[in-house]
């Protein structure tokens, strides 16, 4: 499988801090990859710089085959347009914007806006009947299905969720994951910051940072659903694609699924 | 999709976007009633100054120049001495409302002294049209006289009356002297006629005037013999402020360049109108009573210049209430614009779309604003100088470019601010 991201020796120095120390990772297109590791040990710095939000010390990143260090900052803004789909552990939706709104935001400033296909994009979060609410009126979980499909909406070649569950409960939790793992099932590349380890469990591959440098890097057997589960959690994937269900009985639904 | 986010970040940042407009509006209708008194003012101090009295004095090019410059009382002897060739023809005068500035000449009328006997002592008589009625051959009609170049004159009694060729008005002095007052009859000598006369009313001009008679001019031509001639007239005219260009032609027309000549003579200065005067009346010479019309210019330049002082202040304040409160909204909507760029918004669309939301609120602060400003030019134009203040075209495209000057100087600080912004902090709190 042809890498979609590769690290070489990045560094990143903030003032006499040394964020990141000498990174080297290769991502496969389709991997999901988890990166774990303690407060301060580099995760979000790794993030930032994979999603063009900073730039590295030293060092390269090259993503589907272009230097990220050859690019302008208008280059930057539109890999982050063009190739990058984030997911923020805060959602950072826009709080006068409906959910529908939030989500064509991501299509204005990509390409055009298509409201339909920003209902679709919903719908495949389970949120068409929430469309037309302001943020304040969702829950944490459904502000951060929002925030996934802001994400997805302009086909990213890299999904990086920065602790996507980091403020949901267990039940938005598992949802969360469930609409994470159908994404990778898809074929979509997922780079998940996360300190928690049955997050990182659902993860193919899980890097461990400390104080900066790669200290662990394995492969992992992902979190498999009993058949019964996966049945239940394709039929409501079906559901969710279906547009059929309401949310109430999707959630209830995936709940007694997990 | 802009239009939605736009609107509704003004909605959600309502307090703020009132206030903004509030400033912008505030800024707006204090230069636009400036703005609009500043152009009117010219012609509303002209006016009130042409009250105080002529600024121009056209004279007969063979008569001595010195009186009039230094507006000296002429003797009888003087005005015994004069001859065919000091006189200008009445029938002449109306080509006065004929030239190129014609509308700018408010008022004038003609004058012819001659010397009387009254109660046995001598004094001058000076013949005027009190409230003469003018048809041109240009089909319009004026009503031009002393009575309204002399606006301030207090009279007791009647005022005079161009038909009334008996009826005098005497100045306060004169009328002290003689012991006359309003309706008195009387006989008077002129040249060895007897004239019988009486008094309509008695003015005060606080002036040296108060020491003379005025009579209809037919009674001053009869008496001095001098049919259908006068001997000086008194112009008022509506002027614009002099300038080097101005002065450099009063002292020489013949030293300008052809472009220099055309803005001189195409422009109300007292000397091209003045020149003007000479060559529809090629007997006369024309004299600019450069007190009045330096005044004029001075008081003008003061006003104008205080008045875009004023402009210039009001808006930059303006500009810095609106820095500090579009500063505060970007700071308020840090994470929002974070989001935006870490969606791959550029740096340009993000000041587009904050630049639109403000200009939309300036627009609407502005049109309010100057709405505002004229009835505010209104207020000032009835309070100052009694009469309203004429809307100008021109003060609409500059009420545009305040807005957009005002708005554009004050969001600047905010701009650079947020292209400065790094999606990381915001989002990272980093």
């Amino acid at each position: 499988m042809s890498a979609i991201l590769e690290i070489q020796n990045v560094s990143k120095i903030y003032g006499g801090v040394k964020a990141l120390q000498n990174i080297q990772l290769l991502v496969p297109q389709g991997q999901w990859l988890a990166v774990m590791g303690p407060s301060g040990s580099g995760k979000t710095t790794l993030m930032n710089i994979i999603g063009c939000l900073d730039t590295p010390t030293s060092g390269r990143v090259i993503m589907d085959g272009l230097d990220l260090g050859s690019l302008s900052h208008s280059g930057l803004t539109a890999i982050r347009r063009e190739s990058i789909g984030l997911i923020f552990q805060e959602f950072h939706l826009i709080s006068y914007l409906t959910a529908l709104e939030n989500v064509m935001v991501a299509q204005y400033y990509h390409s055009l806006v298509d409201e339909n296909e920003a209902l679709e994009a919903l719908a495949g979060v389970g949120l068409k009947e929430r469309a037309k609410h302001l943020p304040r009126q969702l829950s944490g979980g459904e502000q951060q299905r929002v925030c996934i499909a802001r994400a997805l909406i302009n086909h990213p070649k890299v999904i990086l969720a920065d602790e996507p569950t980091g403020n949901l409960d267990e039940t938005n939790e598992r949802l969360v994951m469930f609409i994470l793992h159908r994404l990778h099932k898809q074929g979509s590349t997922i780079i998940m910051v996360t300190h928690a380890p049955d997050v990182a469990a659902h993860a193919e591959r899980i890097i461990v940072l400390e104080h900066g440098r790669l200290a662990s890097d394995r492969e992992n057997n992902p979190v498999v659903s009993q058949p019964s589960e996966q049945k239940s959690a394709d039929s409501r994937a079906e559901e969710l694609n279906q547009n059929q269900k309401s949310e109430e009985s999707f959630l209830a639904g995936t709940m007694a699924a997990v | 999709m802009l239009l939605k986010m736009v609107l509704k970040a003004i909605g959600r940042q309502r307090r703020k976007h009132y206030l903004i407009a509030l400033t912008v509006g505030l800024g707006v209708s204090l230069a636009t009633a400036m703005l609009g008194v500043m152009f009117d003012v010219g012609d509303k101090v002209n006016q009130e100054l042409k009250s105080y009295g002529a600024n121009l004095n056209i004279v007969p090019k063979g008569a001595s120049m010195l009186g009039e410059l230094y507006q000296t009382e002429d003797t009888a002897a003087e005005a015994e001495n004069v001859n065919q060739e000091n006189f200008i023809p009445e029938k002449e005068l109306y080509k006065i409302k004929m030239i190129f500035w014609a509308y700018n000449i408010v008022d004038f009328a003609p004058y012819l002294s001659v010397p009387v006997e009254i109660n046995g002592q001598k004094i001058i008589l000076t013949g005027t049209w009190f409230n003469r009625h003018l048809k041109l051959p240009t089909g319009d009609e004026v009503d031009t006289g002393m009575t309204a170049l002399k606006s301030w004159w207090k009279i007791t009694g009647s005022p005079g009356d161009d038909g009334d060729t008996s009826g005098l008005l005497v100045g306060r002095d004169a009328a002290g002297r003689l012991g006359l007052k309003p309706g008195d009859s009387f006989s008077a000598k002129a040249k060895g006629k007897a004239v019988d006369l009486k008094v309509r009313g008695v003015f005060d001009s606080g002036g040296p005037d108060d020491g003379l008679i005025f009579a209809p001019l037919s009674l001053a031509q009869e008496l001095s013999g001098q049919a259908g001639l006068v001997e000086r007239v008194e112009v008022s005219a509506l002027t614009t402020p002099e300038n080097e260009l101005a002065r450099r032609a009063a002292a020489n027309p013949g030293s300008l360049s052809r472009m220099e000549w055309d803005t001189w003579y195409c422009t109300a200065y007292i000397s091209s109108i003045a020149y003007q005067l000479e060559e529809i009346l090629p007997g006369a010479r024309v004299k600019a009573i450069r007190q009045v019309a330096e005044s004029e210019g001075a008081i003008l330049t003061k006003i104008q210049l205080m008045m875009i002082l004023l402009t210039v202040l009001t808006l930059l304040c303006s500009a810095l209430a609106i820095s500090n409160l579009v500063s505060a909204g970007i700071m308020e909507r840090s994470v929002e614009i974070g989001l935006l760029k870490a969606l791959g918004a550029s740096d340009l669309s993000i000041m587009f779309l904050v630049l639109l939301e403000l200009f939309l609120v300036a627009l609407i602060g502005g049109v309010i604003g100057y709405l505002i400003g004229l009835g505010l030019a209104q207020l000032i134009g009835l309070t100052v100088f009694g009469a309203s203040v004429p809307v100008k075209a021109a003060v609409i495209p500059l009420t545009c470019l305040m807005v957009l000057a005002v708005t554009t100087v004050g969001s600047l600080p905010a701009l650079r601010s947020l292209l400065k912004l790094e999606a990381t902090e915001v989002l990272h709190g980093r």
